[in-house]
């Protein structure tokens, strides 16, 4: 027990400062993470990522429950510690040396740099929960209905802009309505 | 007319300007916290520094953004910790960041503590699974949005695809990634080195009159 709440703050503080773009560019390495060293179902992952997505502030909160379905109370606390707090830290010290070379060339080399491994890390995070969601995760055959919720909800943000949060949840009505 | 040398100048025009106390700071960082559903906290955060408390300019927040979106981390955690420190120093960080995740925290552990007792509920499976399906919707269109400048440059998308590949076909790990293509990324987008001075300098900051 000690010792899976150390490999869950190793391993979690790793995903917080790995996370270049946000928290959709580390899913796919915490998804490996919590299914391979710990016992989380690919299943139980998108269930926790899908209630980050209904919860208000960062998505990314659901590492919480994570830690609390892996090791309970303590479990969400030791997580939420690990993946924020040393991220927190980095912050503060990269934004003040960042302040410091203000207009050097180089800060604009490292924000050009990123921008695009960012921007793919982001299609990566989308392909995992993609492949959670679109496709039945006993036998691999896709999910119509989920792939017509998905193509929906994106055809009408390209579309124009509604709260992303009304649509989420109205899919997961939708879900419900076709399937029982 | 040394960059490197010129005194930071967010600092300066915010924390000398006005001193916000940290209960302020906590309290507008909570209601953005409180009320950003379906995520778009950074457009949130937006509205209440900028629009709401007057803290920072338009300019501020966006250089604050773009700092946050390089920088590893959430990105509206990480504008509240740059947002928090400007205007109150370390102390200004803590309650900015925890002002921000306390009313997230309470509701997703809620939700957390529900789900784990009722998730043979198919009921509860179904109507996350389309929670989770209408989020990858989401999820690509903000990328879309997100990398619409990358993704129209020839040198940057391939960037884009090499990413993508190795993480979600290839199965390296991001440390791994970043090492990788990261530095080769910054490598491609290195100086002209056309400017000796500005690199000796960069290696050597000691030389500099502004350090601690």
């Amino acid at each position: 027990m000690n010792w899976q709440l150390v490999k869950l703050s190793l391993v979690f503080a790793m995903l917080g400062v790995l996370a270049v773009g946000g928290g959709t560019a580390v899913l796919p390495e915490m998804q490996h993470a919590t299914v391979h060293w710990f016992n989380l179902t690919d299943k139980q992952f998108r269930d926790i990522y899908s209630i980050g997505q209904v919860a208000p502030g960062p998505n990314m909160l659901m590492v919480l429950v994570i830690g609390y379905r892996l090791a309970g109370a303590l479990g969400a606390l030791v997580v939420g510690f690990a993946f924020f707090v040393p991220d927190c830290i980095l912050t503060l010290a990269a934004n003040r040396l960042w302040i410091r070379f203000a207009g050097s060339p180089w800060r604009v080399s490292v924000q050009q740099g990123l921008a695009p491994v960012a921007i793919g890390l982001m299609f990566a995070g989308t392909y995992s929960i993609a492949r959670l969601s679109l496709f039945h995760v006993t036998n691999q055959t896709p999910d119509f209905v989920a792939i017509a919720i998905a193509a929906v909800v994106t055809a009408i943000l390209l579309w124009r802009h509604i709260n992303p949060g009304i649509l989420v949840l109205l899919g997961g009505a939708v879900y419900v309505l076709f399937t029982h | 007319m040394d960059p490197v040398t010129t005194p930071p100048s967010t600092k300066s025009s915010t924390s000398t300007a006005k001193t916000v106390s940290l209960s302020e700071i906590f309290k507008v960082f909570f209601m953005a916290g409180a009320i950003s559903f379906g995520g778009g906290v950074v457009a949130y955060l937006r509205e209440y520094l900028v629009r709401g408390s007057g803290w920072l300019s338009d300019e501020d927040f966006m250089s604050a953004l773009e700092v946050s979106e390089t920088l590893p981390g959430l990105n509206s955690v990480n504008i509240a910790v740059i947002t928090g420190d400007d205007l109150r120093r370390i102390p200004g960080a803590i309650v900015a960041v925890l002002g921000l995740m306390l009313p997230g925290t309470v509701i997703v552990m809620a939700f957390g503590i529900l789900w784990n007792q009722s998730r043979q509920n198919p009921l509860v499976g179904h109507f996350l699974l389309g929670i989770a399906a209408a989020a990858a919707g989401l999820l690509l269109v903000v990328s879309l949005q997100l990398g619409k400048q990358q993704l129209s440059k020839l040198p940057d998308l391939l960037i884009v695809i090499v990413t993508f590949l190795a993480v979600s076909v290839f199965k390296i790990s991001l440390a791994w990634v970043l090492l990788g293509i990261g530095t080769l990324s910054i490598w491609l987008y290195r100086p002209h080195p056309s400017r000796p001075a500005r690199f000796e300098r960069l290696l050597h900051p000691r030389h500099t009159h502004y350090r601690h």
